[in-house]
């Protein structure tokens, strides 16, 4: 094998070229490239790392809105809906009042007008008594020839009638 | 073994060691230069990443979480050290399987099938264990050698199988990734080898018979072996985080 043959003849070129080439290598590649390359990884992660801490937070911050937005179409809407029961609440009690009132008025009116009618027909009755007291008169003239007097005659009516 | 023969390209001279630049020192060059072309593609550093950014960094990030699983927070300051490793013996051990056999005259060379490279690596990982552990525990880093629990009667066994343990980790990381690329290539080559030769044989019935089945198992060891190749780096990286947590948190 050429590597037990000759390895009393090429260590030492073989042992300085490795470590030359090793030590280019660990400066250049080792100290250089890869604490660079390293350092770009990390600056990738951490921006990603606060990229999604920015994105939570500003989730956070709309999971609040969206809450207190919630709480305040709540409130509206029992604001909302107090008023309507009271404005119900008021225009029942109106329309009770305004019935009271027309149901007064009517009251009145037909109280007026049963009034009215009652005279009317006292008017009416003693406008009857009146004719029939003259028609006695005169039925009682023809019939009998006896002078009957207006007061004698509408007397008995009123007898007639109140006997029925 | 053609493939494993170091070949000098430039012969060089220092203080009376010869460190000629040979095919093994220009494979090196290539895995750097690959390593280096292919980090690139991570360097744009976009917010939003490329395929070949999103790659290179699958890679780092394979390797930070390997060591913060493995060390915890401060495993982090040997992610360099354990990236530099794995990325190497990845490389190196795909740039071995690459086809370079079809440019005429080119051979493609495994750097990581050569004792000395994997023993340099194995040295580099111990070494940094070594030293992390004395600089932060002093003489305390001892204490790994006595397990939480050992009986006082096993206390002269138990701390020389840990301290052999502790020992043999080098060679272990050196000879398992050496023996690994080594065979998988060598079997490789065997059942190449195979199918020359049955093409060689020029027979209408021993050909085919040959020649098939080793064509056919070739492609699934070449398949098996770029496994291997990324379990080896893996393997490599994962023990050297391991040891580390040793030396950084004792246990």
């Amino acid at each position: 094998m050429p590597q037990f043959d000759q390895i009393l003849t090429t260590y030492s070129s073989q042992i300085f070229w490795m470590l030359l080439v090793f030590a280019i290598l660990y400066i250049v590649v080792g100290k250089g490239m890869v604490s660079k390359i390293d350092a770009n990884v990390e600056a990738r992660d951490r921006k990603i790392a606060d990229d999604l801490a920015a994105a939570e937070r500003a989730r956070a911050e709309a999971d609040g809105l969206g809450e207190s937005g919630s709480a305040d179409l709540a409130a509206a809407r029992a604001e909302a809906q107090a008023k309507a029961s009271d404005a119900k609440a008021k225009a029942a009690k109106d329309a009770e009042a305004r019935v009271a009132k027309a149901d007064a008025e009517i009251a009145a009116k037909v109280a007026a007008s049963e009034a009215t009618l009652a005279k009317a027909t006292a008017d009416a009755m003693a406008s009857i008594e009146g004719v029939a007291a003259e028609a006695a008169a005169e039925i009682v003239a023809k019939v009998s020839g006896a002078k009957v007097t207006a007061a004698q005659a509408a007397s008995a009516v009123k007898t007639v009638l109140a006997h029925g | 073994m053609h493939q494993f023969l170091i070949e000098p390209m430039a012969p060089i001279q220092l203080g009376g060691y010869d460190i000629s630049f040979t095919n093994s020192s220009l494979f090196m060059v290539l895995v750097l230069a690959a390593i280096w072309v292919f980090m690139l593609g991570g360097m744009k550093r976009e917010l939003v990443p490329g395929r070949w950014q999103m790659a290179v960094e699958g890679v780092t990030g394979f390797i930070n979480n390997l060591m913060s699983s493995s060390v915890g927070p401060e495993g982090k300051k040997f992610v360099p050290l354990v990236f530099s490793l794995f990325i190497f013996i990845l490389f190196a051990n795909f740039m071995g399987m690459m086809p370079f056999g079809i440019v005429p005259g080119g051979h493609a060379f495994t750097v990581t099938s050569h004792l000395t490279v994997t023993a340099v690596l194995a040295v580099l990982s111990f070494t940094t264990v070594l030293v992390v552990g004395f600089w932060r525990h002093g003489f305390h880093f001892f204490s790994l050698f006595v397990p939480h629990g050992t009986p006082i009667w096993l206390m002269w066994l138990i701390p020389v199988i840990e301290l052999f343990s502790f020992l043999i980790r080098p060679f272990s990381l050196a000879l398992r990734l050496f023996v690994a690329m080594t065979a998988g290539h060598v079997l490789m080559k065997v059942l190449a080898g195979f199918v020359i030769s049955g093409l060689n044989a020029g027979s209408a019935v021993i050909t085919p018979i040959v020649v098939i089945p080793s064509l056919a198992l070739m492609v699934g060891i070449s398949v098996l072996e770029l496994l291997v190749c990324a379990i080896q780096a893996y393997v490599f990286a994962l023990l050297t985080s391991l040891y580390l947590n040793d030396a950084v948190n004792l246990h």
